[in-house]
């Protein structure tokens, strides 16, 4: 393993978080380019990207899943495993939306997140924190009628990584979603609330308005935690970009 | 009023157990006689392979239909266990990571309809995801073709790899000479 340079500390890169941060332009979305996550310098695109406005193309149709793609048991992640997983057991449940409010029905969410304590069941991942025999960490469902989805998990424990000397990633776990669009894809990870790593990480920074990050930050709902067993968080989620079965007059009120 | 939209984040480099699925490249029904190959690599702005990349492709059935067909993952309801597509829907999607050496590969059939095949790339560093097309044919009406600049519009050509006219090249280049053309929808 490589020697990180001896300077870049926490605060050499709060520094550079917040000079990104002023020199961004407002959206919802990262910039790809966003030199604190040292991971992007080399895998972001310099050219801008080339819009495509053709009602025709296909990405505006997308994927579809079933039934047949996810049993039942898939939604428990402290399930799939002949013993219980250590750590606190979560739901995470939520609705997901479209950018014109509608629920996304059907579509496949994918999870998947670090055990209790901090530790992927990945070759990769060396970090020495306990591997749990009960817990592998992925999960998945289909959204109903609503839009819902629901998990059943433990919470995952924060993690170091190398961006940084004494780099920790909060707590999160990573979802993967379908809308009925390809261009409504998205992979993202929802944060606990609370967590006082929220503002040292270089990848939650990166979302550089406030608001759009603070969407990412599941809340706690006591109404979801069910007595003598979980603790529950709710999460929504929306879906951005166009699907084909938007009607070309619909498309402007953004 | 419209809700704002959840920020994209990197898949991170952890996916590998999660994501994949058995069978993942295999988009065609075994052993159907048009089956093409769309194979490349995925590399950074060195140049070098980026061995923790996902690529997904989505695509029309040979017929044009595009509304895809459940399957693609599927699962036996005993064991769990994907048992991958039956074959007898397409459902047109492909989903594969990049091996150590950046190289990723699906196999799929011709789409109906359009000359290409549509590519979305994640991978750790890659903070929102991004789209592009492996153009199967070089189309002189396409209009997204036609409004590039011929050295642009070479980095969407999924060519026929030389005595091998089944097995197409599509190389993704995140960043530097040669970059590849990255699509947004707005
Ligand atoms: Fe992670």
């Amino acid at each position: 393993m490589t020697a990180l340079p001896p300077d870049l500390t926490q605060s050499a890169i709060d520094t550079e978080i917040a000079k990104a941060q002023a020199a961004a332009h407002a959206g919802d979305h990262p910039p790809r380019d966003f030199p604190p996550y040292r991971g992007s310098a080399l895998r972001h695109p310099t050219h801008p990207l080339i819009p495509v406005r053709d009602p025709e193309a296909v990405e505006l149709t997308g994927p579809a899943f079933g039934v047949t793609d996810v049993t039942d048991l898939d939604r428990d992640l402290t399930r799939h495993h002949a013993g219980e997983p250590l750590g606190e057991r979560i739901t995470v449940t939520g609705r997901v939306l479209d950018r014109r409010g509608r629920p996304v029905r059907g579509q496949l969410v994918e999870i998947w997140q670090a055990n209790a304590s901090g530790r992927y069941a990945h070759q990769r991942d060396q970090h020495p924190a306990p591997l749990d025999p009960n817990f592998t960490g992925f999960g998945r469902c289909l959204t109903d009628d609503e839009g819902r989805y629901s998990f059943t998990t433990i919470r995952p424990g924060a993690y170091p990584w190398r961006n940084h000397t004494n780099a920790w990633r909060p707590a999160h776990i990573h979802f993967s979603l379908f809308g009925e669009a390809f261009t409504q894809r998205l992979v993202t990870q929802m944060y606990f609330p609370g967590d006082p790593l929220l503002p040292l990480d270089p990848i939650l920074q990166s979302v550089t308005d406030p608001a759009a990050r603070d969407r990412l930050v599941a809340a706690y709902d006591h109404g979801l935690s069910v007595p003598e067993w979980s603790l529950g968080y709710r999460w929504d989620i929306v879906l951005d970009g166009p699907a084909a079965t938007w009607a070309e007059n619909e498309e402007d009120d953004r | 009023m419209s809700p704002a939209p959840t920020p994209s984040h990197t898949v991170g480099p952890f996916f590998g157990y999660a994501l994949p699925f058995t069978g993942g490249a295999d988009v065609a029904p075994p052993h159907h006689p048009d089956t093409l190959t769309l194979r490349g690599r995925v590399l950074d702005g060195d140049g070098q392979p980026v061995p923790d990349a996902i690529v997904e492709t989505w695509q029309p059935a040979p017929d044009g239909s595009r509304t895809g067909a459940p399957g693609s993952m599927r699962r036996d309801a005993v064991t769990g266990r994907v048992v991958g597509r039956h074959g007898a829907d397409f459902t047109g999607f492909g989903r594969v990571a990049t091996d150590a050496d950046g190289h990723w590969l699906v196999r799929t059939l011709p789409p109906g309809g359009v000359p290409y095949v549509c590519v979305a790339v994640f991978a750790r560093g890659l903070l929102h995801h991004l789209y592009t097309r492996a153009y199967l044919v070089d189309d002189p009406d396409d209009a997204l073709l036609a409004a590039l600049p011929p050295r642009r519009r070479a980095t969407l050509l999924a060519r026929p790899e030389p005595g091998t006219p089944r097995v197409h090249r599509f190389d993704v280049r995140l960043q530097g000479a040669g970059e590849t053309v990255f699509l947004e929808f707005p």
